[in-house]
């Protein structure tokens, strides 16, 4: 083959891509969506069945949890941001400062659950006792300590297991059972998905963890959550979350950059639909408006 | 004279044989030369970014005494963020200097069979399985202290979890002994024949001839290996990341869990945002990790060089 040939191949073969290329991006809008890995398995059932309603659009959803959404929101590289906390006041303005404009959207809610192993005893567990627990000054680091003695837990050491920190199920967690000012203890288990909280507590007796109300499975305990000690105690269920007397209910959000427009108005509209909320109530959370499902 | 000009001009048109293989060549000769000073330039290059990526920390943020005298991790609290690395630190020492107390055994009697006793065949092979147990990716390792040494040492120590320093510490100590191995073999085969021959006619016995000769002989190349190997552990992440348990903590005992300085890296910096503090920070752990590996490559180079030039 002689140089020309080559040439000319090249120039074919780069032609034929840039062809293909072109013509896959006007037949398809291709949506981003990004983020908490609590809303990550609704946000997926959402895009499967989005591909009945509209199917030149697609919806590429990825986890990773509600820090990484909102990072890719800041970065402008996401088109919608999953995210199980609301953004904080110095995202909102790095956003800004780069031209940002992340609009929230509330999509449903969600029971925070305490989750114990199943042969844990503890059937109620007060804001205070978790403070406790998770809280950097706790006192309680045995059991024992709670005045319990945990079946196949011997060293009768409390195993605190927690998110990454940039979860918006730990910062929530934070708040909301710790106080503004509150933090969590040193040597806690960081698991990097809210699965992996499910799936170690449920292996080991001493340990205690929290999630979201739908990784709960029949091989794990959720324990009662009492705002006050003494005070009756609520469990979570999407009932609960729904009328927000779980005192751990949250509030789940899609973030935009700029009032959606376009395909992702529909889409989000769709989502606030009775369908799109069905789903959701599908999958174990709580709608944000009242609807009827099938 | 002006005939003899034009056909010395002549003769050079007819010696110039500057066709396609003399610039072929010389194509050649320019990438090979790019190739050579690539190394060079990525490591000035990367070097150059990980610092001006973490520097507004460094000059702005920075306090020594919160970096490196607080245990408190907390970099995405919003009012109060701490950023205490010593935990990390404590982390990532404890599991290098338990995977080094198991390596440095394993290794250096592997070097030493490998390079006084084995021969033949048995040694070809075991030449080669060394090699390629250094292969091994290091996610796999991290699969298999995840899912092997987990479960193992929990029912093993009867501890609650198997996710801590020692788990670590073997995955690491095994990932870091052939490379260590390697090394170690080069550095005992570098010691000349003539030395064991004349311990040999001193009636020295084959142990005595490997203490008191061979192993002294080949000591800085032993160091350089011991070295690089520590400088492997302090750097590895993946493993570590799934091994150590991922706990912000400074270990009591082997049973604790830990969380590397690697590690706090991989699994916080997809999800910051770019030019954030909390961003800075994890590249001026960067900036950190560097400048140890560096120290400690660049005193195991010399120290091997040391034994070749003497």
């Amino acid at each position: 083959m002689n140089k020309k040939q080559i040439l000319g191949s090249c120039i074919l073969i780069s032609g034929l891509g840039l062809l293909s290329l072109s013509s896959s991006v006007s037949a398809r809008t291709v949506i981003q969506n990004k983020g908490s890995d609590t809303l990550v398995n609704v946000a997926q059932a959402w895009a499967e069945e989005y591909r009945n309603v509209d199917k030149d659009v697609a919806i590429a959803v990825s986890g990773g949890g509600s820090g990484t959404g909102i990072a890719a929101m800041i970065n402008g590289t996401v088109d919608i941001a999953n995210a199980s906390r609301s953004m904080k006041g110095k995202e909102i303005k790095l956003a800004k400062s780069k031209g940002q404009n992340p609009i929230q959207h509330i999509v449903g809610y969600d029971a925070l659950s305490v989750f114990l192993h199943k042969d844990n005893p503890s059937d109620t567990l007060s804001f205070a006792q978790l403070k406790e627990i998770f809280g950097r000054d706790g006192k309680a680091v045995k059991w024992s300590d709670l005045g319990l003695k945990v079946p196949g837990c011997k060293q009768d050491k409390i195993v605190v297991v927690s998110r990454q920190n940039n979860s918006g199920t730990y910062a929530f967690f934070k708040k909301a059972v710790l106080g503004k000012k509150g933090k969590f203890r040193q040597g806690t288990l960081d698991m990097h998905g809210s699965k992996d909280v499910v799936d170690l507590v449920e292996k080991t007796p001493c340990a205690i963890g929290y999630s979201g109300l739908a990784y709960a499975n029949d091989h794990i305990k959720m324990s009662c959550v009492a705002q006050e000690a003494g005070k009756p105690c609520v469990n979570p269920s999407v009932a609960t979350a729904s009328d927000r007397s779980y005192p751990i209910a949250r509030p789940l959000f899609m973030y935009t950059n700029g009032e959606p427009k376009g395909e992702i108005k529909k889409y989000l509209d769709w989502i606030m639909s009775d369908k799109g909320q069905c789903i959701l109530l599908k999958k174990g959370y709580a709608p944000a408006k009242d609807v009827k499902c099938d | 004279m002006a005939k003899l000009e034009s056909s010395s001009k002549q003769m050079d048109d007819l010696f110039d044989q500057r066709n396609m293989d003399w610039y072929f060549d010389k194509l050649v000769q320019m990438i090979v030369f790019i190739s050579g000073i690539s190394a060079i330039i990525f490591v000035v290059g990367i070097f150059v970014f990980v610092t001006v990526e973490g520097m507004g920390f460094l000059l702005e943020g920075f306090s020594f005494t919160e970096v490196f005298g607080s245990e408190y991790w907390e970099p995405s609290d919003e009012d109060d963020p701490e950023y205490g690395m010593l935990a990390l630190i404590a982390g990532t020492a404890s599991v290098t200097g338990l995977a080094m107390l198991i390596a440095i055994p394993f290794s250096l009697g592997a070097a030493i069979y490998i390079a006084e006793f084995s021969t033949g065949k048995t040694r070809e092979y075991l030449k080669v399985l060394v090699e390629l147990l250094a292969a091994i990716p290091s996610v796999v390792w991290g699969f298999i202290g995840l899912s092997i040494m987990n479960p193992l040492i929990i029912e093993t120590f009867d501890v609650p979890v198997g996710l801590s320093v020692l788990n670590a510490g073997i995955i690491l100590g095994l990932m870091a002994a052939p490379i260590m191995t390697s090394i170690a073999e080069d550095a005992l085969k570098a010691v000349p024949d003539r030395y064991r021959e004349a311990a040999e006619a001193l009636g020295a016995t084959r142990w005595q001839v490997i203490y008191k000769t061979v192993l002294p002989a080949a000591k800085n190349g032993l160091l350089g290996a011991i070295l690089l190997g520590v400088g492997r552990g302090f750097g590895e992440t993946m493993a570590v990341l799934m091994a150590t348990g991922h706990s912000v903590n400074i270990p009591g005992s082997v049973f604790d869990s830990v969380r590397a300085l690697t590690a706090t890296i991989a699994a916080e910096l997809g999800e910051t945002a770019v030019g954030s503090e909390h961003y800075q920070v994890l590249f001026s752990i960067g900036i950190f990790l560097f400048l140890i590996t560096f120290i400690i490559n660049l005193t195991a180079d010399l120290i091997v060089r040391g034994i070749k030039n003497q």
